[in-house]
């Protein structure tokens, strides 16, 4: 397979996001003239010196002009794309292979959700007409099949491994608490995430991601450029994805206790930024925990930790943000927020303000390399996206 | 002439108590809020149509259609993957058509076609009322064909056809009302004993000659005078199954049959009489076929397989007839008729496609295969009777069903193949990896007016 990055090539030159939660009085192109003007204002620029945008939405509006007309953009080139929960990522990975195609000299990708005006609990997706065979699982009942599979395989008790989840999303809401921008910024202590009725399986309310509204962008150009708009970029050293063949869904080989998808894209993004040990190399990640269970996997399909051993690094508190390898320093989709379109843009922010030394209550010492990773989809038929980020070249 | 071939039945898993209604003792059957008349017929149908040969025709009678004006004798049809040359014809308006579509199937065979006859019913009442009390929701299904294939020959009948307001509903009201049983015992009593003595005369028999006598209608005083005239003795009169049961509607004569089948022996003679708006009767002389041709659930295994904790209210909310609180969740949207044409072998028929280079099992069928990548080189295959398993599982309290939570779990079947699919009449504490299951034919909801049929697992009844 010929994937051959673009390590270095592109730099992030400027961010913006809005605090994400319940904004009844903002609505989707409010959300995004707040981010794009945080980002421009970031970045230095004023609007009309960005090229083009990509605009990542999957159900709060259709079309570039969602965002042309909010910013009232110069018939500038405007991409709306969407791949689920990944939509976010996608954004920025389309926006920096245009920028260092040349096409291009400074774009813009941005990510916005409005998941609050529905009055619905929980996601809901709208489809096509349809012959009326699909299945009708919930978001949390999917992610809940990891959970008791996850335990079967490595001989952990049920009880102990609800502990290790609760420890998760108590980890993300601690983080949370110290991000002003976050939907929920309380601390939770562990018997209150354990008392919470099943939503799905073994999933109370607190082992599930926010559902809320936001904005998140990110202002890009090609690494030589960077210098005339900051003089502390970063660079992208991978970017990747993996759109999988749904497998698990028609294999019975698929036991629900790994995400194939995560493997492929995480496996091509380390070998496009050259990394041999993520464990070791990389210093701190923002994964997508929709759920407290999907943490726990992403962490063995990522080679964070050995199959069958994250439950105990979890327990250790290696990924607490004092730990050896922060996951989720800003609170995770669990703490921040899951506005769909926004959420990989979100975790891109948190990785900019952890490499510049702007993280304040949360920062990491010195972080070398981040990773970013974005899922879309349910456990064995998902997308996945992987980013690696340093604030130096080489 | 012609004969009943094979049969079988179909009682829904759960119960309601009477008592839970106020309504005295002994329970009736209730069809779960994702059955109705057409996905009970297609159950009792499975059984009687393997190994009953190519069929002809196919005769569906109800008095609770789930559609007013669209042929649901079609849909049987595609849930049983039935031939789509197939004759159909489908009756109303009377709960004594279940009997004239077996007399329709009859007159199939003994032209020379062999008939699938089904009838069901979903029975509702006015709450508080005898209708609702008394009444049941079941299943039955009879394949007619020649004399040389029957384990059951028809050897006489009699009819009666009579203008009478007895049971009455408008298209338009939800519930049937009758009027005073004594003015319908009056009328409709002497008519059956009339058409149960020209039945008799019609097979050349007497009334001592019957080994089983099964005496249905909407008017049990009327239906009492039979016995009373033909001398009948206890014995042999067939359990009516009111107080199990309750009264089935459209099917409950012929599921009354199909018991008395399941404990016949070669040589019974069998009287058969439903009286409504008149009254049919027919006799059955039970060959020595029966002992082999039976079918592989006896309505006695379905009275056995239940559970009867069901709430009032939750009765009432699955038949729509109590409005409650909707959770906040997007009202199902209708299927679309394009989607549901292209893909009615499988959303029907449960045909889904295995792999010709790898043998793959694909549940939906695929152009391409998931394991070996080719491409257009599938063949049907229809895995509605396959064995298979839960591989893993979930409760969703999340997603919106009429029966909390939803049991969500990945189904393994034998011989390679896999899909996401809801489990239905389970008690969620009993779920467990491993637990082997069949394929149920069921209504999963209706959205903004159309039916939404598929299939869904159960643990094996």
């Amino acid at each position: 397979m010929a994937s051959k990055g673009i390590k270095d090539r592109v730099a992030i030159v400027g961010m913006g996001c809005t605090p994400f939660g319940e904004h009844w009085d903002k609505g989707a192109d409010d959300l995004l003239v707040d981010a794009a003007t945080d980002a421009y204002k970031s970045a230095k620029v004023d609007p009309d010196q960005v090229d083009a945008y990509w605009l990542g939405t999957m159900g709060s509006g259709v079309s570039g002009l969602m965002l042309s007309e909010a910013l009232k953009l110069d018939y500038k080139p405007v991409t709306r794309l969407e791949n689920m929960c990944a939509t976010g990522s996608e954004a920025m990975r389309n926006a920096a292979y245009a920028v260092a195609s040349g096409a291009y000299d400074l774009v813009m990708a941005i990510g916005v959700e409005k998941l609050k005006d529905s009055g619905y609990s929980g996601l809901t997706g709208s489809r096509p007409p349809s012959d009326g065979t699909d299945s009708s699982m919930t978001a949390p009942a999917t992610f809940s099949l990891l959970a008791p599979a996850y335990a079967k395989k490595y001989g952990v008790d049920e009880a102990t491994l609800k502990q290790v989840l609760a420890r998760i999303a108590w980890k993300n809401h601690k983080n949370g608490a110290k991000n002003p921008k976050a939907q929920f910024r309380k601390e939770v202590p562990m018997d209150k995430i354990c008392a919470s009725p099943s939503v799905a399986g073994m999933l109370g309310i607190f082992d599930c991601s926010g559902v809320s509204d936001g904005s998140a962008a990110a202002i890009l150009c090609r690494a030589e450029d960077a210098h005339k708009y900051t003089d502390h970029p970063i660079y992208l050293k991978a970017l990747s994805f993996a759109a999988g063949p749904a497998e698990g869904y028609f294999s019975q080989d698929y036991d629900f206790t790994t995400f194939p998808e995560v493997v492929a894209s995480s496996t091509d993004a380390y070998k496009q930024a050259g990394v041999t040990n993520p464990r070791e190399q990389i210093s701190m990640a923002e994964v997508h925990d929709c759920f407290t269970p999907t943490e726990l996997v992403l962490m063995e399909d990522m080679g964070f930790s050995p199959r069958g051993q994250a439950w105990k690094d979890e327990q250790e508190g290696r990924f607490d943000l004092e730990g050896a390898q922060p996951v989720n320093p800003d609170g995770g989709l669990k703490s921040f927020g899951h506005p769909i379109g926004a959420s990989g843009l979100r975790m891109m922010y948190e990785m900019w303000l952890q490499l510049r030394g702007e993280a304040g209550p949360r920062q990491i010492k010195n972080p070398k390399l981040g990773l970013t990773h974005n899922l879309g989809g349910a456990p064995g038929r998902c997308v996945s996206f992987v980013s690696i980020v340093g604030n130096s070249l080489g | 002439m012609a004969g009943i071939t094979r049969y079988g039945s179909y009682l829904p898993y759960n119960r309601l108590q009477r008592a839970a209604m106020g309504a005295g003792k002994g329970e009736r059957a209730v069809a779960s809020y994702d059955e109705d008349s057409v996905s009970m017929a297609v159950e009792a149908a499975r059984d009687a149509v393997r190994g009953a040969g190519e069929l002809g025709a196919l005769v569906f009678a109800t008095t609770s259609p789930p559609y007013a004006e669209k042929l649901n004798a079609a849909t049987i049809a595609a849930a049983l993957d039935l031939p789509r040359t197939v004759r159909a014809l489908e009756l109303g308006s009377s709960t004594r058509m279940g009997l004239g579509a077996l007399l329709a199937g009859a007159d199939a065979a003994a032209g020379g076609a062999r008939a699938l006859v089904v009838a069901a019913d979903v029975v509702i009442g006015a709450p508080g009322g005898a209708r609702e009390s008394g009444g049941g929701d079941g299943a039955v299904a009879f394949v007619t064909g020649p004399d040389a294939e029957s384990l059951a020959r028809f050897v006489g009948r009699a009819s009666a056809t009579t203008e009478i307001l007895d049971v009455w509903r408008l298209p338009s009201d939800p519930f049937a009302k009758q009027w005073e049983e004594r003015f319908g015992a009056e009328t409709l009593g002497p008519i059956a004993v009339d058409t149960a003595t020209r039945a008799l005369k019609s097979a050349g028999i007497g009334p001592a000659d019957l080994r089983t006598v099964v005496l249905d209608g909407t008017n049990a005083r009327a239906v009492a005078l039979v016995p009373e005239a033909l001398r009948l003795k206890p014995e042999q009169l067939a359990d009516p199954l009111l107080a199990a049961v309750g009264r089935t509607g459209a099917a409950h004569a012929g599921l009354l049959l199909a018991r008395a089948l399941d404990r016949a022996s070669a040589g019974d003679k069998v009287l058969v009489l439903c009286c409504a708006d008149g009254c049919d009767a027919v006799v059955l002389e039970v060959t020595d076929r029966i002992a082999s041709q039976r079918p592989a659930h006896a309505v006695d295994r379905w009275l056995g397989s239940k559970r009867n904790d069901l709430a009032y209210n939750t009765y009432l909310k699955w038949r729509g007839i109590l409005p409650f609180e909707p959770p906040r969740r997007p009202e199902p949207e209708r299927p679309a008729a394009p989607p549901m044409k292209r893909a009615d072998h499988w959303k029907y028929g449960f045909v889904g496609s295995r792999c010709e280079k790898c043998s793959t099992g694909h549940l939906p069928p695929q152009r391409v295969c998931v394991k070996c990548g080719a491409v257009d080189q599938m063949r049907e295959e229809r895995f509605a009777d396959t064995s298979c398993k839960v591989a893993t599982y979930t409760l969703d309290h999340l997603a919106y069903t009429l029966q909390p939570p939803v049991v969500a779990a990945i189904v393994d079947y034998a011989g390679g193949g896999r899909l996401s699919c809801e489990l239905t009449d389970v008690d969620p504490k009993e779920v467990a990896i491993g637990n082997e299951l069949e394929m149920t034919f069921r209504r999963l909801y209706t959205g903004q007016g159309v039916h939404n049929y598929f299939w869904k697992a159960r643990p094996k009844r």
